[in-house]
């Protein structure tokens, strides 16, 4: 340190910036730096970053890796145990009292019985499904706090964020892990189109925002239930779904296509009209999940008896398809649309460089989107290569995820399961696989640094340094992990510090570690 | 029926229709005769702002069991039966009984059909139109809260606290405000607050920041001491029926959460504006039993409000918002779809007793907005301004200006404080 310090004094402001441009290159655009990790990006910044844009794809997390069919037979199965249980309970607690629904909510005796009662099978299912989805968040950010390709890692983490699907709704809570490792991961670095379409027919998008049951109301399958014929292969396999098919009225459900508009694609402000998203919905219907009678249950299906005939125009656009090539065209136009480009790249700089990003940088990456016909690899390289991306005043504030899977990388270290990551995400404001919306989780300062907020990551610095790095010295591990980004003052309170976690609690509380 | 909260006879007037027409109707403010407090009282007085995110259906929460449109549209979603009666038109959703005994008491209203000037029914296009107070979407970066407490502060000491981990843009601008969410409080003996505050000194976002932070768990010590009925909750899981196992503890949770806010508003320089979000209300699908889950948390919430505040409660206006209604007609999935016009809730004891707030449009076909939702008799930022200059004595050209920028055309609805 010392030596390299004395050595920048001879060669000047070049090899300051290379210094400088190391730390960017790893706490910016990567996840953190973990020991050694600024070193090894110092010879060449920008080529350590194009070096992680694979073709491939992203990396996948580890361990055993059940697909969405999988997951949703499961889900299936605590929905069926969970019915069975409910029906057996009103038998041995009696009938049901007349006029009153018959759930364990309705009955306070009932409802006790169902929690003491510790074979429920409902529960040891719920259980079950509760822990696979923790261990694929555990899984994820283990990967995240252990790889060595953080920018290829964080490229990932934002189109995840970008097509959100989110464990509020439950069947969805079950599959967001599959989700990112069949839809997100394997196209990151391919084209748009092929991204999108991943992104917005897998099960989890499907159910997440409603697509599955949308039906046409003048298919083939509306009309034959209209006629009391019953939704015959329509909805989204499992009982359940069908027999609330039974209870209404087929039509549609505009939900998946005013995001994919909205949310997805062109953006807000683009132009579409409420006319536009009921023909793109009209468009889609078909569009849904295998069930048993399929021979495909849980895996995206098109029902063309669900499916609503006809042409449709989107965006003064015709579409005389038929089936799914008519949802597919318009997909595809609405990835090749300039508004796209120029949503996405927006988004991308605000989230890699400032949430005020210069109308350059953007401008930038645009044309790197619009010559590529939206090839990502070729957008990731120009985000690395533009001067604009390499400010060195840290203007992000970290998200909880990233300040979490920071301060792992910074101890050396990676979270050892679910339980100790899970709970301070949910207090610090970012609940596991759940963002609060479609839009997914806010990427500005503003969003994240309430007071309260900073209390909290303040009391899980203090905790999280007592148990890390007892044995380490703070010094040398905020030099690692900051490199030329650590200031003077932090540098001086550090080692000033009483004790040695207390050191590692200033460094990941320090401005400039909270930031990137 | 009996009428339990006393209504102004109303019918679906050529004049409420009329003013849908030209914009907004806003039929209370020829009743308001604004009533100037002492300052001293001013000092008292509290508003705490609720919001409800992802579209809260209006026709699920007061549901219009009266309108003869309402069960032919609403289908296998209505409520005639379970509701719980307001007037001869409108009742409120079965799990509301805590804001029903408010009703029965003079100490709630409701506004049926209000709407921000917003139209794309995008939620987060009318959630940064709600919040921010603006005309138009993305025209400004703070909230409307805030503004409005950075005018009060020219005049009087006036804090503002919202409640959840992160900060809402409704409270978000140049006033400094507090935050907490339910935690494990900081030890006052720790030396590293002390550090960090020294070496935020120069940071302008974390400084301010830890320092509010700290101040406020000092205080939350206080405000959330001999709490019972379990532990302070932000959120049971949206989407899940509430009404299941779990439901009682989530809406104990709940409950003591709206009495932790309560005691922050209680403790000596303790905030007298608050904010707080409860998400989860977009229900595209299978909307009973979401619905069901989300306003049974709502009720909890204002029940631990109204409790927790005691004597404070008669100094009080709650309101509750958002972003957009939704569509009149039950979706293809036993769910409604983005609408327009939907319900706000105005609780609190310092409340003038009276009926609905604002026109009723009807559910009658021709008065649908775009022959799908329900059509807005009042601009939600006209509720507001209303709320601000009745009941904390905001002035006119500030609110026409500076709360609610290029607003004079939605004018306060006066008269309800």
């Amino acid at each position: 340190m010392t030596a390299r310090r004395d050595k920048r004094k001879e060669t000047g402001v070049a090899l300051v910036d290379q210094d400088m441009k190391a730390a960017i290159a790893v706490t910016r655009f990567g996840l953190g730096a973990r020991p050694g990790e600024i070193d090894q990006a110092r010879r060449d910044p920008q080529g350590f970053l194009k070096s992680q844009i694979r073709r491939s794809g992203a990396d996948q997390p580890a361990g055993p890796s059940p697909t969405s069919a999988q997951r949703m037979a499961e889900f299936r199965e605590y929905q069926r145990e969970r019915r069975e249980f409910r029906l057996q309970k009103v038998s041995d607690v009696g009938p049901p009292k007349p006029g009153g629904p018959a759930t364990e909510a309705a009955d306070p005796a009932m409802a006790a019985a169902v929690k003491s009662d510790t074979r429920d099978p409902v529960k040891v299912v719920g259980a079950m499904l509760r822990k696979d989805i923790s261990d694929d968040f555990a899984a994820r950010i283990q990967l995240a706090s252990a790889t060595d390709a953080g920018f290829r890692e964080r490229w990932t983490l934002f189109w995840a964020n970008h097509f959100t699907v989110s464990a509020t709704k439950a069947i969805t809570g079950t599959i967001v892990g599959p989700f990112e490792e069949e839809a997100i991961r394997p196209h990151v670095f391919g084209r748009f189109d092929d991204l999108l379409g991943a992104a917005e027919t897998h099960p989890a998008m499907l159910t997440y925002l409603d697509q599955i049951q949308s039906i046409g109301p003048d298919s083939d399958a509306a009309r034959a239930m209209r006629n009391g014929g019953g939704p015959r292969g329509v909805g989204g396999g499992g009982a359940q779904l069908q027999q609330a098919a039974l209870k209404r009225t087929p039509g549609l459900n505009e939900n998946l296509a005013r995001e994919i508009m909205e949310l997805h694609t062109v953006g807000v402000n683009s132009g579409y009209t409420q006319a536009d998203v009921t023909e793109f919905a009209r468009a889609m219907t078909g569009i849904s999940i295998g069930g048993e009678r399929d021979g495909a249950y849980g895996v995206a299906v098109f029902r063309v008896q669900a499916h609503e005939p006809g042409e449709r125009t989107v965006m003064g656009v015709r579409y005389d398809q038929r089936g799914k090539e008519q949802a597919n065209a318009i997909l595809t136009d609405l990835a090749e649309k300039p508004q796209t480009a120029h949503f996405i790249c927006g988004k991308l700089a605000r989230h890699f460089v400032a949430d005020d990003p210069s109308p350059a940088l953007v401008a930038r990456l645009e044309a790197a989107w619009t010559g590529s016909r939206g090839d990502l690899a070729t957008v990731a390289e120009a985000l690395v290569s533009a001067p604009e991306s390499w400010d060195p005043r840290p203007a992000k504030f970290k998200t909880p995820y990233e300040f979490i899977v920071s301060s792992y990388r910074a101890a050396g270290g990676l979270p050892a399961d679910f339980q100790q990551v899970g709970p301070i995400m949910t207090a610090l404001g970012q609940k596991p696989f759940s963002a609060p919306s479609p839009k997914g989780w806010p990427e500005d300062a503003q969003s994240w640094a309430a007071p309260d907020a900073i209390v909290k990551r303040m009391q899980f610095a203090q905790a999280f340094s007592s148990g890390a790095v007892h044995d380490r010295d703070p010094k040398a591990l905020a030099a690692d992990a900051l490199g030329e980004r650590l200031s003077p003052d932090t540098a001086k309170a550090i080692a000033r510090a009483e004790s040695r976690p207390e050191g590692f609690a200033l460094l990941l509380m320090s401005p400039e570690f909270q930031r990137r | 029926m009996n009428a339990i909260i006393p209504s102004r006879p109303h019918s679906p007037t050529r004049r409420g229709l009329l003013a849908t027409a030209a914009g907004f109707g806003l039929s209370l403010q020829l009743l308001a005769v604004p009533a100037m407090a002492a300052d001293g009282d001013l000092n008292k007085r509290k508003v705490i702002v609720v919001i409800c995110r992802g579209g809260m259906d209006g026709l699920s929460v007061t549901p219009p069991v009266g309108d003869a449109e309402y069960r032919g549209l609403r289908g296998s979603l209505a409520l005639s039966d379970a509701a719980l009666p307001l007037d001869g038109t409108f009742a409120l959703h079965p799990q509301l009984t805590a804001v029903h005994a408010m009703a029965k008491a003079g100490e709630a209203r409701i506004a049926p059909a209000v709407a921000t000037p917003d139209r794309a029914r995008s939620h987060f296009e009318a959630q940064d139109v709600l919040e921010t107070g603006a005309a138009g979407v993305y025209s400004t970066s703070s909230g409307w809260l805030n503004r409005a407490v950075e005018t009060l502060s020219a005049h009087r000491k006036v804090d503002a606290l919202s409640i959840g981990p992160t900060a809402p843009l409704i409270l978000r601008g140049k006033a400094p405000t507090a935050s907490w969410s339910p935690g494990r409080g900081v030890d006052a003996e720790a030396r590293l607050p002390t550090l960090l505050q020294d070496l935020y000194r120069n940071d302008a976002l974390l400084g301010p920041a830890l320092a509010r932070g700290l101040a406020t768990e000092t205080m939350a010590k206080d405000a959330t001491a001999g709490l019972g009925g379990g532990q302070p909750a932000m959120m049971a899981s949206a989407g899940k029926g509430g009404a299941g196992a779990g439901g009682q503890q989530g809406r104990d949770a709940a409950r003591t959460l709206g009495q932790s806010l309560a005691g922050f508003m209680r403790e000596p320089g303790g905030p007298t504006v608050a904010a707080i979000s409860i998400d989860g209300f977009d229900s595209h699908a299978n909307q009973a039993g979401l619905l069901a889950g989300r306003l049974a948390y709502l009720d909890a919430v204002l029940d631990g409000v109204h409790t927790g505040l005691g004597p404070e409660w008669k100094n009080t206006v709650v309101l509750v918002a958002t972003e957009f209604g939704r569509t009149a007609r039950v979706n293809g999935t036993a769910g409604t779809d983005h609408g327009t016009g939907s319900t706000a809730l105005i609780l609190g004891g310092a409340l003038k007793p009276g009926g609905i707030v604002g026109d009723w449009p009807t559910l009658k076909q021709n008065a649908l907005f775009e022959n799908r939702d329900v059509a807005p008799t009042v601009d939600m930022r006209g509720l507001f301004k209303g709320v601000l200059a009745d009941h904390m004595g905001v002035d006119r050209a500030a609110l026409d200006k500076v709360v609610f920028p290029e607003s004079s055309t939605a004018k306060p609805m006066l008269g309800l404080v």
